[in-house]
């Protein structure tokens, strides 16, 4: 299985105050394979989330290279982030950060908007089977307001998956939500996962860490360990 | 359902986002719903440009309204006239030339004429008269009028207007017949019960023929100096050579007090200059024949007891006004749109801070910093030029209901019989004429009001940190 997310000798400060380096990512070397599900897991200040910036093109490392499917996008301007963005990620928050204005339809439609692409039956079509995928098809035309926190979560994940995106990137999926909402949420990320979609995802809790193939532990800006899940071996026959 | 069922994702655009004419109208779409979210507030802080864009408008209706009035009166008077008229000198100079005699003599006379007509060909009618004011009288009723003897060209020249009968003629003239024109007034108190035509008016001892009514007419006004402003509503017009031969030319006056007499062959010569007023060719025509008259007065006449008017210089004055009216409304509208811009800079830039994490969440999906800006501006653009509709809207509303307020409060009187409470509507007189044009500049300057003060704000939300954005909690 080839990488489809690696990154080399990375390196990430913050200046405090303007002249005060901190160091945040330490020159940090991980591959993520096509169709693995990786848990990233560390406490705060370990540059977990950092990471997941950079692993989301919303950052750029200070240095290393970061290849996305072969490229390296680690110091493409802004625009051509942008564009990776849209095209090849998915994001899932812990806050689902979903548009209160927007139906669930237009929630789903709004990377391909940004895509740049014409909104159209088919499109809509997409988004329409997305959402009955996650289980809200008949709240088509609701807002993100009358949804539970579980159903929001789910259109956010439906959202990520418009674009059929190289990566998912979720962080913290579960964290707002109640424990059993979480599994669902969770079952829901591991049936993507088994049907092909490679996922990151950052999480403190080690029973949805469990849930990953892979878990990778960071701590004071260095991978501290990275295990694979014994229950869950990576085999082709799996991952398709 | 498995996601491999699912219908396959379009293929994404290279360098897609920003504008476009169909994502333009899309935006707009946009732009409506996140303002109609909070619509109170979003017409609050429009209010600048609709208070704005209404005010101009309805000014300029009301300015260029009156402005009509005023030139319509002037060209009534005749815009290319020039009035020579007999002004008494100041007394010192007539008492002691003339004291012995007791009767005053100044003014112009038949010579004067005579060197008018040197001028030929362009002036196209001269008008002479005379004016007494007198005591007429039909039966028991009694009216003061200003009494008129002129030459039937006057009626052309002083754009007179007969309701009944007509103007006397030029046998009338010649052959001094005592027929008379009353003017709308004059009639209507002298024969407020009865037609006046074929009637016969007393006055300075010799009888009339009523044999033509003059319809009513707004008096013209008049600018100080020698320009008196004229009530040709109270004149009683008989022919000149009828007044020579009855009233003679001492003409004496009753005063408070005191009796004089005074001899003025020429009381006023009425000119029709032949130029075109709309041009600048004719105008300077006028000018230079009004300036050729005034040397020649001042080279004929040892005192100054003639005054020479151009209704052109009124009609020029009165252009200049409404220019000055209008730099005035220019600045007053800049400042009201001023206003008006930094009111929607400031609930734009509050909006943007109220919406970063929505900006976050549009730029991790993949929206480049110029959609962000287009959002924003469009936004802001959409909000002004809503605002400047609705300025449209109220300025025309105005436009038309000030000017019928004062029937309607006096229908309003009539139909409830109540007391006159709103008598002070009544007297509001706003003539009003809607400049089309300022409608579109209007409308214009509250889109370019939205693009100038919504381009910081836009660009602030597009320059936003994406992660701080994501992070930020409302």
């Amino acid at each position: 299985m080839p990488a489809i997310v690696e990154v080399l000798d990375l390196y990430k400060d913050y200046f405090l105050e303007g002249h005060v380096p901190v160091h945040v990512l330490k020159g940090l070397n991980l591959s993520f394979d096509e169709g693995d599900f990786v848990a990233l897991m560390g406490p705060s200040g370990s540059g977990k989330s950092t990471l997941m910036n950079i692993l989301g093109c919303l950052d750029r490392p200070t240095s290393g290279q970061y290849l996305l499917g072969g490229d390296d996008v680690a110091h493409m301007s802004d625009d051509e982030l942008s564009e990776i963005r849209s095209t090849y990620l998915g994001f899932i928050f812990q806050a689902y950060n979903l548009l209160p204005q927007y139906t669930v339809t237009e929630n789903i439609e709004l990377p391909l908007v940004y895509q740049g692409v014409k909104l159209d039956e088919k499109t809509k079509a997409r988004c329409e089977a997305l959402a009955e995928m996650v289980g809200l098809g008949t709240r088509l035309d609701h807002r993100p307001l009358q949804l539970s926190g579980g159903q929001q979560q789910r259109v956010a994940i439906a959202r990520s998956l418009v674009n059929d995106p190289h990566v998912i990137l979720a962080d913290e999926p579960t964290g707002n939500l109640d424990s059993r909402t979480s599994v669902e949420i969770m079952q829901m990320l591991q049936e993507l996962n088994r049907s092909g979609k490679t996922i990151i995802m950052v999480t403190h809790e080690n029973d949805i860490a469990a849930w990953a193939r892979r878990v990778v532990r960071l701590r004071d800006g260095v991978v501290e360990s990275d295990v694979r899940n014994d229950e869950q071996p990576i085999t082709a026959a799996a991952a398709h | 359902m498995n996601i491999n069922d699912i219908p396959p994702a379009p293929t994404p655009v290279k360098g897609g986002g920003g504008f476009g004419p169909l994502k333009f109208l899309k935006a707009v779409g946009l732009a409506v719903r996140s303002l109609w979210l909070h619509k109170l507030r979003s017409l609050l802080s429009v209010l600048g440009i609709v208070i704005g864009t209404s005010s101009v408008i309805a000014l300029m209706a009301f300015g260029e309204g009156s402005m009509k009035d005023a030139l319509d009166d002037i060209k009534r008077q005749g815009a290319t006239n020039i009035v020579v008229r007999s002004v008494k000198p100041p007394d010192d100079s007539a008492s002691s030339t003339n004291s012995k005699s007791m009767v005053a003599a100044y003014g112009l006379d038949s010579r004067d004429i005579a060197r008018f007509q040197t001028f030929g060909k362009s002036i196209t009618t001269m008008v002479p008269m005379r004016v007494f004011p007198s005591e007429a009288r039909y039966l028991e009723r009694m009216h003061n009028v200003r009494m008129i003897a002129t030459t039937p060209d006057y009626s052309d020249v002083n754009k007179i207007q007969l309701a009944r009968g007509r103007f006397f003629t030029v046998d009338d003239e010649e052959n001094r017949i005592n027929n008379c024109v009353l003017g709308a007034a004059t009639a209507d108190r002298l024969f407020p019960f009865e037609d006046a035509m074929g009637k016969t008016v007393f006055c300075r001892g010799d009888k009339y023929l009523v044999v033509g009514v003059a319809s009513d007419r707004m008096p013209t006004g008049g600018t100080g100096g020698s320009q008196a402003a004229e009530d040709y509503n109270n004149d009683m017009y008989i022919p000149l050579s009828t007044a020579n031969q009855y009233i003679g030319s001492k003409v004496s006056i009753r005063s408070a007090g005191s009796r004089s007499a005074e001899q003025v062959d020429i009381y006023q010569v009425t000119m029709t200059i032949d130029a075109e007023v709309d041009t600048k060719a004719g105008r300077q025509t006028v000018k230079a024949i009004g300036d050729q008259i005034k040397r020649l007065l001042e080279k004929h006449h040892d005192k100054k007891d003639w005054a020479v008017t151009i209704p052109l210089d009124r009609l020029e004055d009165a252009e200049r006004q409404q220019e000055r009216f209008t730099s005035l409304l220019v600045l007053i509208a800049s400042i009201s749109l001023l206003v008006g811009g930094i009111g929607i800079m400031n609930i734009m830039l509050a909006t943007v801070t109220e919406r970063t994490r929505e900006i976050g969440i549009r730029r991790a999906l993949g929206g480049k910093q110029r959609d962000i800006t287009a959002q924003f501006l469009v936004e802001a653009t959409v909000q002004t030029t809503i605002g400047g509709l609705i300025g449209v809207v109220v300025g025309l509303f105005l436009v038309f209901v000030v000017p019928v307020a004062p029937g309607a409060a006096a229908w309003l009187t009539q139909q409830t019989g109540l007391a006159d409470t709103a008598a002070w509507l009544r007297t509001i007189k706003l003539p009003a004429q809607v400049n089309v044009p300022s409608i579109f500049l209007a409308v214009g300057v509250s889109v370019g009001v939205g693009v100038l003060f919504g381009w910081y704000p836009a660009r602030r939300a597009a320059k936003l940190d994406p992660i701080e954005a994501l992070r930020h909690t409302a």
